[in-house]
């Protein structure tokens, strides 16, 4: 856009310091070297950001020994690693425990987010605006605060710790943050759209069902993925609850143990950290927009 | 709130027809309140039983001795001067909480508007410098972690290799306590890419008509973005800063991953390692949390140190609630 900025003025001169005359060539010259500049920073920029992934990628490939030189390029490429790695005992559990934690806390979390946003976001009663209160302030605040008495809670009375539950039944009562950004999303929706669902002889449920929802399917698509990668990227939790037991142990906290089964070999270590990356930017290539436009939710305009 | 139906129907029946159809009225007002309940209810019991309730136990808990076998035992005030004036781990850590949240929070918001601006500068190939800007933030913080202890291992690791190949001579990064912060801050500006995006739809809110009335006053880039885009984009900078504070406070896989990792103990999780190596310069806050109540099941000083983390984040997030920070509508 900074293009259209440049050419725009022509018609009507713009006051400059430059005598008018010359003014195309050097223009012309500036903009070139802008070009080349901005260019120049971007691509540094970039291998900031990639050269991480291209390293670990090629030590993944490696040989054992040459893994513990200083070598950047691989003498063959081993892709047996990955094999390996995905046969080591466990390791196909961790995939399974990641799934299932990401696949039913995402599920219930949005199942029972949804209703919450919309009274917060649509219903007008007294305390509403202490609610959305509450909510932001248990969406700001760490898990370590009162992790103890709930573990003590699954523990000791339900007996449920060794497995992953203590964190995927919580979700099934609304999460925070979800609750926030889809109340966000639901903001943006007319009320006319609600209005005219219930002079119909709609109820506020089917009203939820049939109007909202499908209107929202953005907004809850951006929770649902939000919340996907939280489950699976999380660590504290199942170093909590499921640390005792390494048949409930999740792909992010059963890949630091990689590190120490296999000692020496990073070439190992770092195939199955391109296994535990891969599904999410998998999923981010097929979901971009979704991505970005839950990103940008949570920054939104007041 | 549209200001044509007010006029109309409703309100008028609710004012002036009062007496007459009280009882329906109340029908109506208790059926609404009910449903408003009814929507509600799943946050209602998940706020009550899985935070109100934790809550209270963690303030009865740190008046209590508890090693989570025997029952506990009051104790008073003996948790608190033990966590506050005794425990040698708490200045460490406190410290190291607190360098992070300024230094690691600052440096991305800096670097994050600095690659939004790029990105909205750049004209050729947006499409693949935003994507490769972006990736990282999907890195799952475990795994980056691993990648960037590899990546910085100061015997085979590339970036070590490479720097003294061009002759510098490089830190030892993670296996150094004057480094080890340095390096999970570098790690935390990979994975910019929320704040990017963040910063970037910011700047293309700005309206161009601003821009273009600065350049016919002579305004050069630097005074642009100091009177055209810092007003405009200052919401989402404070916002940016808020959430970022909160989200340092409770920084822990990283700080944990990368110290378990580089202190090369070689045994599975699940085993008591003490965190914050090399010399507690990444124990952070929550980690001192877990290790207390889950390793040295010491409860009661375990859940002061909660109470204390909480009172600060709070603290934090009343700066949210104010407008500024844009989390709260007018309308709310």
């Amino acid at each position: 856009m900074t293009t259209t900025t440049l050419t725009a003025p022509q018609p009507a001169p713009a006051p400059s310091r430059q005598a008018p005359a010359r003014q195309p060539a050097a223009i012309r010259r500036k903009r070139a070297l802008h070009w080349i500049a901005v260019h120049a920073v971007a691509i540094a920029a970039a291998l900031f950001f990639v050269l991480p992934f291209v390293f670990v990628f090629l030590t993944s490939v490696m040989s054992d020994s040459q893994a513990m030189s200083g070598d950047l390029w691989p003498h063959e490429w081993n892709w047996s690693n990955y094999t390996e790695v995905i046969n080591t005992p466990g390791f196909l559990d961790w995939w399974k425990n990641s799934l299932m934690y990401a696949g039913l806390g995402t599920l219930f979390t949005v199942c029972s987010s949804i209703p919450v946003a919309y009274a917060l976001a649509k219903f007008r009663f007294r305390g509403r605006r202490t609610a959305m209160l509450l909510v932001i302030s248990t969406m700001m605040l760490p898990p370590q605060v009162i992790v103890i008495p709930m573990y003590l809670v699954w523990a000791q009375q339900l007996h449920l710790s060794g497995s992953l539950w203590p964190l995927i039944i919580p979700m099934a009562f609304g999460d925070a943050y979800s609750i926030f950004l889809l109340r966000q999303f639901l903001l943006t929706i007319p009320k006319e759209y609600i209005e005219s669902a219930k002079v119909d002889g709609c109820g506020e449920m089917r009203t939820l069902l049939r109007i909202v929802v499908p209107m929202a399917k953005p907004g809850i698509a951006a929770v649902a993925l939000f919340q996907f990668f939280y489950c699976w990227n999380d660590y504290f939790g199942p170093q909590i609850y499921a640390a005792q037991n390494p048949g409930a142990w999740t792909l992010s906290y059963g890949l630091e143990s990689f590190k120490s089964a296999h000692s020496v070999n990073w070439n190992m270590t770092m195939a199955a950290t391109i296994l535990v990356m891969a599904p999410v930017i998998i999923v981010f290539f097929f979901a971009q927009k979704a991505f970005v436009e839950g990103v940008t939710l949570t920054g939104v305009k007041g | 709130m549209a200001i044509s139906p007010a006029v109309t129907e409703p309100p008028a029946l609710d004012q002036r027809a009062r007496p007459h159809i009280a009882p329906e009225l109340r029908r109506k007002h208790t059926r609404e309140r009910l449903r408003t309940l009814g929507f509600l209810s799943p946050w209602l019991v998940g706020f009550t039983v899985f935070f109100g309730y934790p809550l209270l136990a963690t303030v009865y808990f740190s008046f209590m001795h508890y090693n989570q076998i025997k029952a506990p035992d009051f104790v008073g005030l003996r948790n608190w001067k033990y966590v506050l004036t005794q425990m040698p781990l708490f200045g460490p850590a406190l410290w190291n909480t607190l360098w992070l949240v300024v230094v690691m929070v600052a440096l991305r918001v800096v670097f994050g508007l600095g690659i939004g601006l790029l990105i909205t500068k750049i004209k050729s190939g947006v499409g693949f410098f935003r994507t490769a800007f972006y990736i990282p933030y999907l890195a799952p913080p475990v795994a980056a972690t691993v990648a960037f202890v590899f990546l910085l291992n100061p015997g085979t690791g590339p970036v070590n290799e490479a720097l003294s190949a061009i002759g510098i001579d490089a830190p030892n990064w993670f296996n150094d306590a004057a480094w080890a912060k340095p390096s999970l801050v570098m790690l935390s500006l990979w994975g910019i890419g929320d704040l990017m995006v963040i910063f970037m739809a910011a700047l293309l809110d700005v309206p161009k008509e601003q821009y273009e009335a600065a350049e016919l006053d002579g305004a050069g880039a630097f005074a642009k973005f100091r009177y055209v885009t810092w007003p405009s984009i200052t919401p989402i900078v404070m916002f940016a800063v808020v959430t970022g504070v909160v989200q340092t406070m409770q920084y822990y896989t990283q700080a944990l991953v990368a110290g378990k990792l580089a202190s090369g103990v070689t045994i599975g999780p699940g085993t008591v390692i003490q965190p914050g190596y090399p010399d507690h310069s990444t124990l952070t806050v929550p980690q001192l949390v877990y290790q207390l109540g889950f390793q040295n099941f010491n409860t009661g000083a375990a859940c002061v140190l909660s109470l204390v983390l909480f009172v600060i984040a709070m603290a934090v997030t009343s700066l949210l609630m104010r407008k500024r920070a844009g989390l709260l509508t007018a309308e709310d």
